[in-house]
């Protein structure tokens, strides 16, 4: 049987899944009998190689960039999976489109962050504008809003365990099991 | 004149009482059905939904349609389970649900639902994101409206059982919420000693105790080990 490649990446998370990942701990060596990894944080290739059959991604979209990388991967990958809460509804990050309660929450976000907070220090009162900065999006898109998405492992990370249940049922075309225990969304 | 009866339910023999709804006939067999806005010691008010049956193949809420000698029940079917999970998904798209921040989380029903219904993978509803307060003016209480589910249990308990009339609903479809008489909560009559605030009456973390947040670890919450209904399933195995 020949290896399937996998490409994994974080858009707007905090790696906390890509560390669960981490976590089957010596397990990937197992896993490596059976995938191989093309574009991925795990051995830093920045690009796609070739076609993968199974995008792994964690995160959702809060800027242009992330909209880019996830529709690279919905192009390249013939599966494609949200791994975590921020992938499926956005996570913490989308605590900004409406927990903040106000009428435009992405400049009272930036506001809070680079000017009115007692512990930043700002001399210039600018809000960063750089070109080579990603064009920040009106709100925090989950990956559903932005592409057709396959699976979803829930989790806030998934615990490793779940992601190597997961994992191998997919590789190997084995139906999906999951204990009671493992099904979590926080 | 005989006071008890039969019907069945998945095709198992339920006896029950007169006067009984056929969740609580129900529920005395050790057979669960999925529910939210239910919830013992409060009137039933059949209107999340989620504990809706087919009744000699008509559709009723098991909380409020009566037992009846001879009725034919069924609950868990393919197609009443794809209701029940249509209709927790769209709890979950109406309000602004963030399990990793919440402290009922693994002490919330509706995540509890969720699991037990094996909802895990994607659906094509959005986000609505609806911008809700949140009062935190009460010394010993908080509310966050994100979080709400509009089951009504608040509103029963504290008219029925505290005689407060704290809570009622406002506003229409979509934007039908829950209010209070008062413009904050810590203005209300609301006390830790009423029904209304005690743990586990509002089935989401929508009331909260303040000082107790994430007081139980992970593993040990209400629904951790086993999924909803399990307390009243183990009255099938154990005889009374």
């Amino acid at each position: 049987m020949s290896k399937k490649r996998i490409a994994t990446v974080s858009l707007a998370g905090c790696f906390g899944c890509h560390t669960s990942f981490l976590d089957i701990d010596e397990r990937l060596i197992d896993l490596l009998q059976l995938v191989e990894f093309d574009r991925s944080p795990l051995n830093d290739l920045k690009r796609f190689t070739r076609r993968c059959d199974i995008g792994l991604i964690e995160g959702g979209c809060c800027n242009e960039e992330n909209v880019h990388t996830l529709q690279a991967f919905r192009r390249n990958c013939d599966i494609l999976v949200a791994m975590g809460q921020c992938a499926i509804m956005g996570g913490l990050p989308v605590m900004r489109n409406a927990i903040m309660h106000s009428a435009d929450p992405l400049r009272e976000c930036l506001e809070t962050a680079y000017q009115h907070s007692e512990r930043v220090y700002n001399p210039s009162n600018q809000i960063p504008n750089d070109p080579a900065l990603p064009l920040v999006l009106d709100k925090v898109y989950c990956l559903t809003d932005v592409v057709q998405i396959d699976y979803q492992i829930p989790g806030c990370p998934p615990s490793a365990e779940t992601l190597w249940q997961f994992l191998s049922a997919l590789v190997t075309g084995q139906p999906l099991a999951l204990e009671y225990q493992q099904v979590k969304y926080d | 004149m005989n006071q008890t009866f039969e019907f069945t339910l998945d095709g198992r023999v339920i006896r029950a009482e007169r006067g009984q709804s056929i969740m609580q006939a129900a529920d005395g067999a050790g057979v669960y059905i999925p529910r939210l806005c239910d919830v013992e010691g409060l009137e039933p008010e059949g209107s999340c939904r989620v504990c809706t049956v087919k009744v000699n193949g008509r559709f009723a809420a098991a909380c409020t349609q009566p037992a009846e000698a001879g009725a034919v029940v069924e609950s868990e079917t393919a197609e009443i389970n794809h209701h029940r999970r249509m209709l927790v998904q769209m709890l979950f798209h109406e309000g602004n649900h963030l399990c990793p921040i919440c402290e009922a989380s693994g002490n919330c029903e509706l995540q509890a639902m969720a699991y037990r219904l094996g909802i895990h993978q994607p659906t094509r509803f959005p986000y609505l994101q609806p911008v809700r307060p949140m009062d935190a003016s009460h010394p010993d209480i908080m509310l966050d409206y994100n979080r709400c589910i509009r089951c009504g249990r608040c509103i029963r308990a504290s008219a029925d059982v505290d005689g407060k009339h704290i809570f009622d609903f406002v506003g229409r479809g979509i934007n039908k919420q829950i209010g209070i008489d008062a413009d904050y909560l810590a203005e209300t009559a609301a006390s830790l000693d009423d029904l209304t605030f005690s743990p586990g009456l509002c089935p989401v973390g929508c009331i909260l105790r303040k000082g107790q947040g994430f007081a139980t670890p992970i593993g040990q919450r209400r629904f951790d080990q086993e999924p909803i209904g399990s307390d009243i399933e183990r009255k099938r195995e154990e005889p009374a």
